[in-house]
């Protein structure tokens, strides 16, 4: 049995906001653009919060940018 | 790799440097002849007190040089605050580092306990300050590169 993983579309998303930089959304959400690398490659797991400002940073959802996948696939 | 991956190698660098470095320059000064002396206490005394200031000064110096030529080779901004999963990072390394120290502290007591002489029990909480804080470094490495 695969474990869940929490998949995110902030890349799709940037790509639809003119191409926004990581450092740009790292700004927008006071965090480090590490940080948003991480996040982005599904390497960190954001706090509820910062999951929060994300999505808001994009006016999207939060289901929109983060993605429960209980398959693990 | 990112400037906190190799900001966390040169702690491991400096962690291991300087206190070799003070080590090799101050302990030929121990004295020799009776293992149990006052001399011998006053000794390891002054050795961890000049020590902790000695790593202080040398790794604000270190940063500083660090901050600079970085900065010059890679044109990265080095980030002046720390979010959330650098607390976090940070959190889990100094839990790792002192679970270490507390094994150390352990092993310098049972020193003690086995009848070693003084300066073993120190020299072993000289390792284990090192080692606490090489765990914690390698810790911190391991999570900014691998994730969690």
């Amino acid at each position: 049995m695969s474990k869940p993983t929490i998949r995110n579309t902030i890349r799709k998303l940037r790509f639809e906001h003119d191409e926004m930089t990581q450092q740009a959304l790292a700004e927008k959400v006071s965090v480090t653009r590490q940080t948003i690398v991480a996040i982005e490659n599904a390497k960190y797991y954001p706090t509820l919060e910062l999951a929060f400002r994300i999505a808001r940073a994009f006016g999207r959802p939060l289901e929109d940018v983060f993605i429960y996948d209980e398959t693990g696939q | 790799m990112s400037i906190q991956e190799r900001r966390t190698l040169l702690s491991i660098a400096s962690a291991i440097a300087i206190p070799t470095v003070y080590a090799v320059y101050s302990l030929p000064g121990l004295p020799a002849g009776d293992a149990y002396a006052p001399e011998v206490f006053r000794f390891w005394g002054q050795f961890f007190l000049v020590l902790i200031p000695v790593v202080i000064v040398a790794k604000i110096l270190i940063t500083i040089l660090f901050s600079i030529i970085d900065g010059i080779l890679t044109r990265e901004a080095e980030p002046d605050f720390e979010d959330e999963r650098d607390k976090l990072i940070e959190q889990r390394a100094l839990n790792g580092g002192q679970y270490v120290f507390g094994l150390g502290f352990m092993g310098a007591m049972l020193a003690l306990v086995a009848g070693y002489p003084p300066s073993v029990m120190f020299i072993v909480l000289l390792a284990t300050g090192i080692g606490s804080e090489l765990f914690s470094e390698l810790v911190r490495f391991t999570l900014y590169r691998r994730g969690f």
